[in-house]
């Protein structure tokens, strides 16, 4: 048995974008996505990278008996249009599923950044979003990836008690220093939560450089790439090559080589014997923590500065941010389906993404994700999404008043309204599986 | 007439102020040639016969028209007036532009010179060719007309041309001076320039309000004798109201307009913060825009008020009366403005309007609120009085309809030609 593990996680999100909303649509027309994008953009990557790339997985799986294994995390949203749009893609991954050797962590169902601003939102998406690929593919995630890799110590607390044992987080260089990457670490706040994090360099070689012609090392080989593998955990445990899936195909075309790349490397590093495969929570089985890992401040896998700044790093993401969260109380006691599906969509870190100012270090990136011409822009359209919204919660909440009243004048001995608003959320929001 | 645009394509509002003017003068007896540099064909010439300059070429190349190319000249340096470019940007378009015009001058006469019309980054070429196309025209319509009358500083020099080769008395009617575009230490000198050796070489001048007025005397050094007030009007027949249902329930304060420096875009944010700590029942809307819509973007944002206070980016057509007739009052913080046409279109939209003391229409509108630019307490008082007392609401939207309404190009038209009469010999 090799002594040495490979941990291949790939992320797969799409964002739901928003159509043009004006102003003179406030109150008037409560649609608020762009359907044609939005299928239009899923159907195109579905062709390019999700089904090539999961029926080459499920290849070599087969091929190599079982020994290669990966991981994926798919967002709540991505799932949402893959039954809508391209279903095809959902059986596809449950056929990887069904094969034993892929595991699927839990995130929010939303990609968002709830963890850091609401405990009570962060705990219903996540549980939201592990029931999804409980019904779905038939298995229980039990460990968790943050939307971005986000991590703090009071995350990863927060997140020992939901009952996850790993979580893959960013080997950001100011956090590590002299650290390895390539170790299982553990929460500082919860020693219990075992910590698997990127070897950024490694990753990057494959998702941002690969097809680089500029880039030295170009073209990327398996057994160069094996060769650096080797080089990188000399003494170490565990490589966390983590990733977009859409790096396959999307962002790297297939003309680059990038399938032919991922087909030779199992096969190189099972050849080779120092690497084995193994998922997230494999890999903190097989590997104990070698220390805890400090985190007081958020960290993320976004841009060179590794933190939220991507999301909330200027006053429009911050105001915007503050504004959809200071409406997730009054979004409970209503508990409408359709109030609670769209104040998910409006969590979508992509929102407050397209909304960076950041556009000189990392701008390249930024405008590649961006339906946007301006961060600007991004603001005003989102704003007046968010005030339609307002105004659908504020009348669903005065409805509700009103029939709560109504129900008390009825029944003399009924408490006071206001002490039964906390019970009403888990009633009337059945889709809550609370972990109690 | 020497104009830069006429409705229906028009950029800015000097077009319908033009349209208003010659249909005034048409109802008063006065017959006019409507030159402007690039007609489409589709204007209204019920009330002016339009001359398109970009029909005429410069054939009759007299001695005189070659010393006025002279005189032009010089602004042919550096006409780079697109105002944001980065600076890699500008360089490559100063270069362009230098290259283009050496060649282009050199083989400009005896042809026709299609002008754009707009107001773009070969800007201060196209006043210079306008002038000499202008002077043409002059002179081949020399028995036609009696006055030139030249509207704004892209057309002072095509009217200096006309009078220098015909000898007719020169009126330069002024909407904006370079005082009203840029802060004071601030303005473009080119501009300046040209403006004051119009109003120099013009035998009056025509301003559009006593502000402006007084501008043209005090920044200019203008001898006040030959400087006459005439305001403008609006001409809103044939025009119906809109009624709409309402998306949001809240009452709706609105700005509507370019967002730039002059306008006091900051000013009506403050204002508006300060009224959302009284009242949560009210949203405002900053429409159009502008180089300061950014700016003003984020300062809403810092202020935590952007759930009511939104951007609608720049409103086209129909969408203008959309906003006029979903507002409950309308305000126009200006700096500086020379008039300000859009607080009358609010007012005859039946909404309540709060102007800037610092405005043109300010001396005309008597059932506006007036408010210092710079007094957000003052705007924020009579925003709050208006939302919340029908009675004021009422009055001041009964009141400036009639008001506005009595407000007539004709009246505007028959000032005009008493100007127009006082030079003639």
């Amino acid at each position: 048995m090799a002594s040495k593990s490979i941990c291949l996680y790939f992320q797969v999100h799409q964002p739901t974008r928003l159509r043009l909303y004006r102003f003179f649509d406030i109150g008037k027309d409560s649609h608020y996505y762009d359907d044609f994008a939005n299928r239009t953009i899923l159907r195109r990557i579905a062709q390019k990278c999700y089904l090539p790339m999961n029926a080459l997985l499920l290849d070599l799986i087969g091929r190599h008996g079982g020994k290669f294994k990966v991981a994926f995390s798919i967002s709540g949203s991505a799932l949402d249009q893959f039954q809508r749009f391209a279903p095809d893609v959902i059986d596809s991954f449950r056929a990887l599923a069904d094969t034993g050797c892929v595991e699927f962590l839990a995130e929010t169902y939303n990609h968002s950044l709830a963890s850091l601003k609401s405990e009570s939102e962060f705990a219903h998406q996540v549980a939201r979003h592990k029931a999804a690929v409980e019904s779905l593919f038939g298995v229980t995630p039990t460990a968790f990836r943050n939307t971005e890799l986000i991590y703090s110590d009071a995350i990863g607390e927060q997140v020992a008690q939901m009952g996850f044992k790993a979580m893959l987080t960013e080997g950001a260089r100011h956090i590590m220093g002299w650290k390895s990457p390539n170790f299982v670490y553990s929460c500082a706040a919860q020693p219990k939560l075992k910590l698997l994090l990127r070897n950024y360099a490694l990753s990057d070689d494959i998702a941002f450089r690969f097809s680089d012609r500029n880039w030295e090392n170009w073209p990327l080989t398996a057994d160069k790439y094996l060769a650096w593998l080797k080089e990188s955990a000399q003494s170490d445990d565990v490589v966390g090559l983590f990733m977009d899936y859409e790096t396959f195909g999307e962002h790297q075309n297939a003309s680059s080589g990038i399938f032919d790349f991922m087909r030779a490397l199992p096969e190189a590093v099972l050849a080779d014997g120092t690497f084995d495969f193994a998922t997230p929570s494999q890999a903190v089985k097989k590997y104990k923590a070698v220390a805890p890992l400090d985190v007081p401040d958020a960290i993320s896998w976004a841009d060179e500065e590794r933190d939220v700044s991507a999301w909330l790093g200027n006053e429009l993401q911050q105001e915007a941010f503050n504004k959809v969260y200071a409406m997730t109380e009054k979004v409970s006691i209503v508990g409408s389906p359709e109030l609670l599906e769209d104040f998910g969509h409006l969590q979508e870190s992509d929102h407050f993404y397209y909304m960076c100012t950041k556009f000189f270090s990392d701008g390249e990136v930024h405008k590649y994700f961006n339906p946007y011409d301006t961060p600007y822009e991004a603001f005003i359209n989102y704003m007046n999404v968010l005030s339609d919204f307002q105004i659908r919660l504020d009348e669903a909440r005065a409805a509700l008043d009103v029939r709560e009243a109504a129900i008390g004048q009825w029944d003399n001995a009924a408490p006071e309204v206001p002490a039964k608003a906390p019970a009403r959320r888990k009633a009337s929001a059945p889709r809550k599986k609370k972990k109690d | 007439m020497f104009g830069w645009e006429f409705p229906p394509h028009i950029a800015g509002g000097l077009g319908t102020a033009c349209e208003g003017i010659v249909k005034g003068l048409a109802a008063n007896g006065v017959q006019t040639l409507f030159v402007m540099p690039s007609a489409s064909g589709d204007e209204d010439q019920s009330a002016a016969t339009i001359i398109n300059a970009s029909d005429v070429a410069v054939d009759t190349v007299s001695e005189s028209v070659e010393q006025y190319l002279d005189k032009v000249k010089f602004i042919h340096i550096g006409t780079n007036m697109i105002p944001y470019a980065d600076p890699e940007e500008f360089s490559r378009l100063v270069e362009e532009d230098r290259v283009r015009q050496v060649k282009d001058f050199s083989i400009s006469y005896g042809q026709k010179y299609k002008f754009s019309g707009k107001y773009g980054a070969n800007l201060m070429e196209e006043v210079a060719r306008y002038a000499m196309v202008g002077g043409t025209i002059a002179l081949q319509h020399k028995d036609e007309f009696d006055v030139i009358h030249a509207h704004d500083w892209l057309t002072y020099y095509a009217g200096i041309a006309a009078k220098e080769l015909t000898g007719r008395p020169l009126v330069i009617h002024v909407h904006a001076t370079s005082f009203d575009r840029g802060s004071a230490d601030n303005i473009d000198t080119r501009v300046f320039e040209i403006e004051k050796r119009g109003m120099l070489a013009a035998d009056r001048v025509i301003t559009v309000s006593d502000l402006t007025r007084s501008i043209v005397i005090g920044k200019y050094g203008i001898d006040p004798e030959k400087v006459v007030t005439v305001h403008n009007a609006v001409d809103f027949s044939g025009r119906e109201n809109l009624h709409l249902e309402r998306g949001v329930r809240e009452k709706t304060v609105t700005f509507l307009g370019r967002i730039t420096y002059q306008k006091g875009p900051e000013y009506f944010i403050e204002a508006a913060a300060k009224v959302l700590k009284r009242t949560k029942n009210v949203r405002f809307v900053m429409a159009g825009s502008g180089d300061m819509m950014n700016r003003c973007i984020r300062q809403v944002a810092r202020m935590g008020i952007s759930d009511r206070f939104h951007f609608t980016g720049f409103l086209r057509g129909m969408d203008v009366q959309k906003m006029f007739a979903l507002s409950d009052v309308y305000i126009m913080p200006s700096i500086s403005e020379p008039f300000g046409i859009s607080p009358l279109e609010a007012m005859r939209t039946g909404v309540p309007s709060i102007i800037s003391k610092q405005s043109g229409a300010a001396e005309v509108l008597r059932y506006a609120f007036k408010v210092d630019f710079w007094d957000v307490d003052a705007m924020a008082d009579d925003i709050y009085a208006l939302l919340h007392y029908p009675a004021l609401a009422s009055f001041s939207a009964a009141m400036g309809y009639d008001e506005v309404n009595a407000l007539k190009w004709n009246e505007a038209a028959a000032k005009m030609k008493k100007v127009y009469e006082s030079v003639v010999k």
